[in-house]
């Protein structure tokens, strides 16, 4: 069921929209994965953290910064505040169940996005990117800027992170620490700091995320709300403890929800959301540990 | 054993009778208000079945209340085949379509850890409002759905406000006796055994997927009552009737509450009313402390003083502060779900 | 000559049960120690003690000083424990492995390394396999290749010959012995084949339910008729 002429310029700048898109998700679940590696939790405060350090970078640009002299500012805040929410309380909820430590990511997101209404207030702001909206040829198709921008920022971070996780010593201890928490002690990684580290990484992700939607969607304390389920359903089709699979996860929904979005009449604009939704249920039925899960999911 | 148990129906009785005389002495806006408490106490009552006796989280609730919600608006708004059915008759049905709702996302999430369930559900709340966007003539869209007004039936000589406090206190005292007949008995039992040890439970030839699925099943069900209700109380349903935030409420105040204690629920729920409805009072009265003076057009304080206290509870007093309480006074307060 | 490690008086307890009833121990630089006793007995927890991964009280000096009960403060300290199941990180290969074992240490890795596959040319071949598709012997040579990258001055061992074939077992103390004798590398074995560590370890510790037993060289432990009737079965 096509809603309108098909054309194959028109398809090759919905694909991009679709990258565009999906490096954002990437992004984020790829910090999603990061915690949940780590501290074997859901933190459902993803979106706040995310949110929150754009709000920062939005204040320190209003004070008269340019955005790339705030983009580093922000996220050494964004990492410094991510290791202090670890410490102070994660840390602590650390040997109950998971749950608790689920019921507390949902306490720091309620807390956060109050903050936010009471330092900036709530409703909706402008946000004004780096990137110009004006689009250059590509090979014949004609791509906004700011897309190609939002691509190259997010895998540029993505890359980083690969290369630290891979050759360092520290990205060493990180995964170890990660996979095997007991024999990490042994050989001498703080456990407990690495991860720190992790929700440090992953307030950066989200930092960075944040800040290349809100040019697109406008700044508001709820801004990551809805990216933050897309993001889900990326983690979970990726594996939930897979980094490769948050990134190709995040790409293969963006992807895909703006194609079925554009070519599906039925679902629209409005029930793309819903569809990704549909992907966290699909994935769970047919292979629980997504594309890229190193261990089966614990089935009871 | 038995005097536990004869103390338990004494705390039942008890609670009845504050119920049925409470009216007499508020003004009838209060009562509204307190209906509404009730309300969230039901919605609580149904997170409490699923949490305290399966150990996972839904933070979907929100979103089956307004399954109930719609189901209600639906029916007796635009009515089967053209017959409008009235809005009592509504309740149960909406209770059974979003415990539907509940059985069809709690077959493929249940089956695996309970990360997983909070994290569709999580998708339920934050997607649910596309449903009605999109099926707008059929469900109102954005602009939303008007209810007849609140009507007391049956010739009774109620104000509508006591009507409705009435008509949601009964019902939470039976759904109340229901979650304790079902806690004490054997889906009880059974529920109880998967949140100690799902592993143990499994060995000893328990179906757990079947048990938690249906748990989670039954506490929508309560949820799509409180729905239907704040549906009927509201005579209005839209989009942002159940916000997305409300699904948090109801886990926070669970947690604070304590899962098994059915004192700290209902302050859980009065807690939520105050979040959703006056939260500017709020404000209001924090602006009372010396050299505060915060912004009554912004009013993420009252959340901000709720997250705190959710995060420094759950750290400090693992079981809520209803189980701090009880553990404070034992018997004295009444035991709902005893440990035994 | 002062010891090395010193234990004195330890208890350890896991929750409310009691593991170890307070153990009296020394192990010298460059020594072979072995720990025996049946199961339950307490010899990995007199391991996991020195290491810091279970609940304990008592001193433990090492090399003079008190040591902290972290495993990562032992770890920086020069103790590498090679736990029960070895611990080896099954996901990550073989070199990844190597690089953890020299985490508390600056520099390169590559001169340990060469060091450590002087000794176990296997773990060479396999540098890029993922540490998990290794046998059970190669994980053993792993387990030690890991503990030797850190340079460390007392390596704890549990049950190396756990699950492996005779021929590997000889081979694996026989390297073991090798290294002792180029680093000066102390060791403290805990061997379930008391023949074995017997034929080894300089001295050994016999304990029972919590209680060191008996002890001495290894030499007069084999001459000990309880001793004899009890673990070596002759």
């Amino acid at each position: 069921m096509l809603v309108a002429a098909f054309t194959w310029t028109e398809f090759a700048q919905q694909i991009a929209a679709g990258i565009r898109q999906g490096a954002v998700f990437a992004g984020l679940a790829l910090a999603l994965v990061i915690i949940y590696r780590s501290t074997r939790a859901i933190n459902f405060a993803q979106g706040e953290m995310a949110t929150f350090t754009t709000f920062i970078c939005w204040s320190l640009m209003n004070n008269g910064l340019s955005f790339w002299a705030a983009f580093p500012i922000v996220l050494a805040i964004a990492f410094v505040g991510g290791v202090a929410i670890e410490r102070t309380i994660i840390r602590p909820a650390e040997n109950g169940p998971v749950i608790t430590i689920v019921i507390v990511t949902l306490g720091l997101a309620l807390l956060l996005n109050g903050l936010m209404s009471v330092i900036w207030g709530g409703g909706n702001r402008p946000f004004h990117g780096p990137f110009s909206t004006r689009t250059i040829d590509v090979g014949g198709v004609p791509i906004s800027v700011q897309d190609v921008g939002i691509v190259v920022v997010s895998f540029v971070l993505v890359a980083l992170l690969a290369v630290f996780f891979r050759f360092t010593k520290l990205g060493l201890g990180l995964r170890a620490a990660a996979l095997n928490p007991g024999s990490s002690e042994l050989v001498g990684v703080r456990v407990g700091w690495m991860r720190a580290l992790g929700w440090g990484l992953a307030a950066v992700l989200g930092a960075v995320a944040g800040m290349m939607v809100a040019p697109i969607l406008f700044l508001d304390p709820n801004m990551m709300q809805v990216i933050l389920l897309y993001a889900f359903a990326a983690a979970v089709l990726g594996g939930l403890d897979s980094p490769i699979g948050a990134v190709v996860g995040g790409l293969l929904l963006g992807v895909g929800i703006t194609l079925l979005g554009r070519y599906v009449g039925f679902v629209g604009d409005t029930l793309k959301l819903p569809a990704a939704l549909l992907v966290i249920l699909i994935v769970l039925v047919v292979k629980p540990n997504g594309l890229f899960g190193r261990v089966a999911v614990r089935r009871v | 054993m038995k005097l536990k148990l004869s103390f338990e129906v004494l705390g039942l009785i008890a609670l009845g009778v504050v119920i049925a005389v409470l009216p007499r002495f508020v003004s009838s806006f209060t009562a509204y208000e307190l209906a509404t408490v009730g309300m969230y106490f039901i919605a609580l009552l149904g997170l409490s079945i699923l949490t305290g006796y399966s150990g996972q989280i839904s933070l979907g609730h929100g979103a089956f209340m307004a399954v109930g919600g719609y189901t209600t608006a639906v029916l007796t708004v635009n009515g089967v085949y053209g017959h409008h059915i009235r809005d009592i008759w509504t309740i149960p049905i909406a209770g059974i379509v979003a415990g539907l709702g509940g059985l069809l996302v709690g077959i493929p999430a249940l089956r695996l850890s309970g990360l997983y369930l909070a994290l569709v559900t999580f998708g339920i709340a934050v997607s649910f409002r596309q449903i009605p966007l999109k099926f707008d003539k059929f469900l109102g869209g954005t602009s939303g759905k008007l209810l007849g007004l609140l009507k007391t039936p049956f010739g009774l000589s109620a104000t509508p406000n006591d009507w409705i406090y009435y008509l949601t206190w009964g019902i939470a005292f039976v759904l109340l006796v229901v979650a304790w007949l079902f806690v004490r008995g054997k889906p009880g039992r059974t529920l109880k055994a998967i949140r100690d040890s799902e592993i143990a439970a499994t060995s000893s030839g328990i179906s757990l997927a079947r048990y938690k699925t249906l748990a989670f099943a039954l506490s929508a069900f309560y949820a799509g009552v409180a729905g239907s209700l704040y549906a009927m109380a509201r005579a209005y349903m839209n989009p942002d009737i159940f916000p997305v935030v409300l699904s948090v409420y109801l886990v926070a105040a669970l947690a604070l509450g304590g899962v098994d204690s059915f004192v700290g629920l209902i302050l859980g729920a009065a807690a939520i009313y105050i979040l959703q409805n006056r939260a500017g009072d709020v404000t209001g009265w924090i602006n009372h402390l010396p050299h505060v003076n915060l912004n009554a057009q912004r009013p993420g304080m009252p959340d901000v003083i709720f997250g705190a206290v959710l995060i420094v509870v759950l750290i400090l007093l693992p079981t809520g502060v209803g189980g701090a309480l009880r553990r404070l006074f034992g018997p004295l307060t009444s035991r709902l779900y005893s440990k035994s | 000559m002062s010891a090395l490690l010193q234990l004195d008086g330890v208890e350890a307890r896991y929750g409310p049960v009691k593991a170890l009833h307070g153990i009296s121990l020394e192990v010298g630089e460059g020594e072979l120690v072995a720990v025996l006793g049946a199961n339950g007995a307490g010899k990995t927890t007199t391991l996991r003690a020195v290491s810091g991964t279970v609940r304990r009280t008592g001193n433990v000096l090492f090399g003079g000083t008190k040591l902290r009960r972290r495993p990562d403060a032992a770890a920086r300290a020069g103790i590498a424990h090679v736990p029960e199941g070895r611990g080896t990180f099954s996901e990550l290969s073989v070199w990844e492995n190597l690089r953890l074992g020299a985490y508390t240490r600056r520099g390169s890795v590559n001169e340990g390394a060469q060091r450590v596959f002087k000794y176990f040319p296997r773990l060479e071949e396999r540098k890029d396999q993922q540490a998990g598709t290794l046998s059970g012997g190669e994980q053993q040579m792993l387990a030690l290749g890991r503990a030797m990258m850190a340079r460390p001055k007392l390596v704890l061992l549990d049950e190396p010959s756990l699950g492996l074939a005779p021929m590997l077992v000889k081979e694996i103390f026989d390297r073991l012995e090798r290294m002792i004798a180029d680093d000066g590398t102390a060791v403290l074995v805990v061997e379930q084949n008391a023949a074995l560590a017997l034929a080894h370890a300089a001295r050994a510790y016999v304990l029972e339910v919590g209680r060191v037993v008996v002890s001495g060289p290894s030499e007069e432990l084999r001459a000990n008729e309880s001793v004899r009737r009890s673990y070596l079965g002759y």
